[in-house]
């Protein structure tokens, strides 16, 4: 008796479940100060600078890490390439957990979350590109939320709504890669009504047309990322068919993030050219752009297209990490770092460690949702009674 | 075509779906209408060269507007020492500049403004009196606006956890609408401050640089800054040396996302269209090639069969052609055999004629069953 006692407390106090706890607990008390101090008191937010941590990574880079879902639907369905098809479903899987903590987050940063919905059902503001985004993030959240169900009513054994909902798959992922092309570039939109406040390296007309371009390669390496821990850590979970096809998704969505983000990086020059920023590359802001462009797109470009054509999965996966950092460096530059870049130090923004905390806690709790899911439904696998049709 | 009707169909309902709502935005890209501000619209000229720095507009807008007491009073002057701008409770400030000049900070009151533009739920308007007004039911509190002002104006109540707000100023429209003037333009002593029709100020503002073209830059701050604003300045140094932003150029913000908010009724139209036809190609290319496929495997095995029919006629006739040869040596050896049989038969006949005859008989019927 005793010692089954401690064999369930073993499998519960696992090192994942114990930090995954700790940080839980930490983001509730986050929370409770959040909603009952108001925002001033746990962010650095100030009246120059309204937008920080939790726009500029919960929502910016959350939104175009989590593009893997429509890049592979849309690869998979509509571009007939059925070899990802095991990718799709892990893939559709993140991009909606992604997007349920973009929302989630929206209503730590915004004032009044319980309003969230007004933009939507009571005034809305249609000259506002946020209201494209909103309305867009709205709506791919269904659609996300209708594709991800076919696994959970296999788990659950309701076969006749599953084969139902499975005949929408078409309509859906057109759907799902019109709105996410709608609200992906409209997240680099949402800079072009302040030209006098981003620095002219990042501001662009094209800004719209970089964020979207930007997302297909950051969905494509997080769909290599994410395969890879899975691998790493849910290998028992998968079955034959994932295992033989994860390679080919790997090589192929290397060589396809290779193809974009060569052609990403020519757009990049294109904007400088057409707007005559070239004097700025020289300045501290521009190294910084360099870099950038020249470590955090060129060289992950480069290491996918060797890896793909020497067949080297590791490399195409340590680019995918590197891709990903890149991501996040350009979605915070826009945001962030290049955003008020004319105000003096002493007005700039950083973090505090409560917003750290907070979107550390988030992300967890993706994990934990992502681990979750994939430990009890067919995500990872086909459901046995499923097998035949497709 | 590959593609079915009712896949066709779904499709169809996805772009007439997407078209209604992206048909909500307006796209201004494609207007050529040029845009002047409301008609009679309201605005203050502010002669930068008049003002002396004494706050008292300061105090008197936030009496009128009921706001938070400073904690450092009014009339202490010595908070110009150190750049300030508008906050939660503080819709206006003064600043000092190099060589004792002095501007007052306030929203501008764009003609087309970007706050109301960027504002998701239409809680910024643009009243047709100038004001640019804020409805607090609406906000949702996504600090987009602050984020758009050029100027740096709105503020927000941060620490306010349940009912937080921008804060910025009204052009205080609700005494305009009781006939009062905007609190500090009614309390300056040196008529720093003139109240009036944007288009009477704009006269009034370069009728003044016209008489002392010495004493002031050749330029109204705000008649065309982004897109021209209701509050108007004039001043005697470059208007960047009291803080104001020369580089903002003359685009109002509506037009910077006109170009991005243009392309989604279109993405909305195509995309469905183009989605659909490579989905229409990848699965006709896909049918093609299992057809082909059918096609080649149908050819090997025909050619297979009829190859492997004539190899076993050949080896028929072969063997049919080997039989009847052994057949006829066969034959041919019985008739020798007999032939020789009959010789000595015909040598021994005269000893016993009867048996010679039977063992012909014998030999021509062994013959007749090797050939069945």
């Amino acid at each position: 008796m005793a010692q089954e006692q401690t064999i369930a407390q073993k499998q519960y106090l696992t090192p994942f479940n114990v930090v995954a706890g700790m940080i839980i607990i930490v983001g509730l008390v986050l929370t409770i100060l959040r909603f009952t101090k108001g925002i001033g008191a746990v962010t650095n937010l100030d009246n120059n600078n309204p937008w920080g941590l939790w726009i500029g990574f919960d929502l910016l880079c959350g939104v175009s890490l989590a593009a893997g879902g429509y890049v592979t639907s849309s690869a998979c369905y509509i571009f007939g390439l059925k070899k990802y098809h095991s990718a799709v479903r892990p893939a559709i899987l993140t991009a909606f957990l992604g997007y349920a903590l973009v929302v989630f987050a929206l209503n730590y940063d915004v004032g009044r979350p319980w309003k969230l919905p007004y933009p939507i059902f009571y005034s809305q503001g249609t000259s506002s590109l946020l209201f494209e985004v909103g309305l867009c993030v709205f709506l791919y959240l269904t659609v996300l939320f209708v594709e991800f169900t076919p696994a959970a009513f296999e788990w659950l054994g309701f076969r006749k709504i599953r084969n139902w909902v499975l005949r929408l798959t078409l309509v859906l992922t057109i759907f799902g890669v019109v709105l996410s092309t709608l609200h992906q570039s409209s997240l680099g939109a949402l800079f072009l009504i302040a030209p006098s406040k981003l620095h002219p390296l990042w501001y662009s007309g094209y800004l719209h047309v970089y964020f979207f371009i930007s997302s297909m390669f950051a969905g494509m390496s997080m769909v290599i990322f994410e395969g890879t821990l899975a691998h790493r850590w849910l290998h028992d979970k998968m079955d034959d068919t994932h295992l033989a096809e994860a390679n080919g998704v790997v090589l192929g969505f290397g060589k396809a993030a290779s193809f974009i983000m060569m052609g990403y990086f020519g757009i990049k020059i294109i904007g400088i050219a057409v707007d005559n920023n070239w004097h700025y590359l020289t300045t501290g802001l521009g190294l910084w752009f360099f870099v950038e462009l020249i470590v955090f797109v060129l060289f992950p470009a480069i290491l996918y297209s060797v890896g793909s054509r020497e067949k080297k999965t590791l490399l195409i996966r340590i680019a995918a990490v590197w891709t990903i950092l890149g991501i996040i460096l350009n979605r915070l530059n826009v945001s962030l770092i290049a955003f008020n870049w004319h105000l003096p130090s002493a007005d700039r923004y950083f973090p505090s460690f409560m917003e750290i905390g907070t979107t550390i806690f988030i992300i967890t709790l993706g994990v934990v949702a992502y681990k979750f899911v994939v430990t009890r439904m067919p995500i990872l696998y086909e459901h046995p009674e499923y097998k035949e049709d497709h | 075509m590959a593609i079915s009707r009712r896949k066709f169909l779904g499709s169809l309902g996805v772009a007439i779906g997407a078209t209604t709502s992206g048909a909500l935005s307006k796209a201004y890209g494609a207007s050529n209408k040029h845009f002047k501000g409301h008609p009679d619209s309201f605005g203050v000229l502010h002669d930068t060269t008049k003002c002396i720095g004494c706050r008292k507009c300061e105090q008197a807008c936030n009496e009128v507007n009921a706001l938070d007491k400073p904690d450092r009073p009014f009339d202490d002057l010595e908070v110009l020492d150190q750049k300030r701008r508008t906050g939660e409770s503080i819709y206006t400030v003064v600043n000092k500049f190099e060589g004792n000049n002095f501007a007052k900070k306030q929203c501008n009151h764009c003609q087309e403004p970007a706050c109301a533009s960027a504002c998701f739920v239409k809680a910024l308007t643009k009243d047709k009196s100038g004001a640019v007004v804020y409805d607090e039911s609406l906000c949702v509190g996504c600090r987009y606006c602050m984020v758009a002002c050029p100027f740096n104006v709105p503020a927000y109540t941060y620490n306010d956890p349940l009912t937080p707000k921008v804060t910025k100023c009204t052009m205080c429209l609700p005494r305009l609408k009781e006939g009062k003037l905007p609190g500090c333009v009614d309390i300056c002593p040196k008529e720093a401050l003139t109240f009036g029709k944007r288009e009477d100020l704009l006269k009034i503002a370069w009728k003044r640089i016209y008489k002392r073209p010495e004493h002031y830059v050749d330029h109204v701050y705000g008649e065309h800054e982004m897109g021209g604003t209701n509050w108007l300045y004039i001043s005697s140094v470059p208007f960047e040396q009291i803080g104001m932003r020369e580089d903002l150029g003359v685009t109002p913000a509506p037009a910077m996302t006109a170009g991005a908010l243009g392309t989604v009724p279109i993405v909305v139209g195509l995309w469905p269209v183009l989605l659909t036809g490579v989905y229409a190609i990848s699965k006709r290319k896909e049918k093609i090639a299992l057809q082909e496929k059918q096609v080649a495997v149908q050819d090997a095995t025909d050619t297979a069969t009829q190859k492997m029919n004539a190899q076993l006629k050949k080896l028929r006739e072969t063997m049919t052609k080997e039989k009847e040869i052994a057949v006829l040596n066969e034959v041919k050896k019985a008739l020798e055999e007999a032939a020789k049989e009959a010789q000595e038969a015909k040598a021994a006949r005269s000893e016993t004629a009867d048996t010679d005859a039977n063992a012909v008989d014998d030999t021509v019927d062994d013959a007749g069953n090797k050939e069945e």
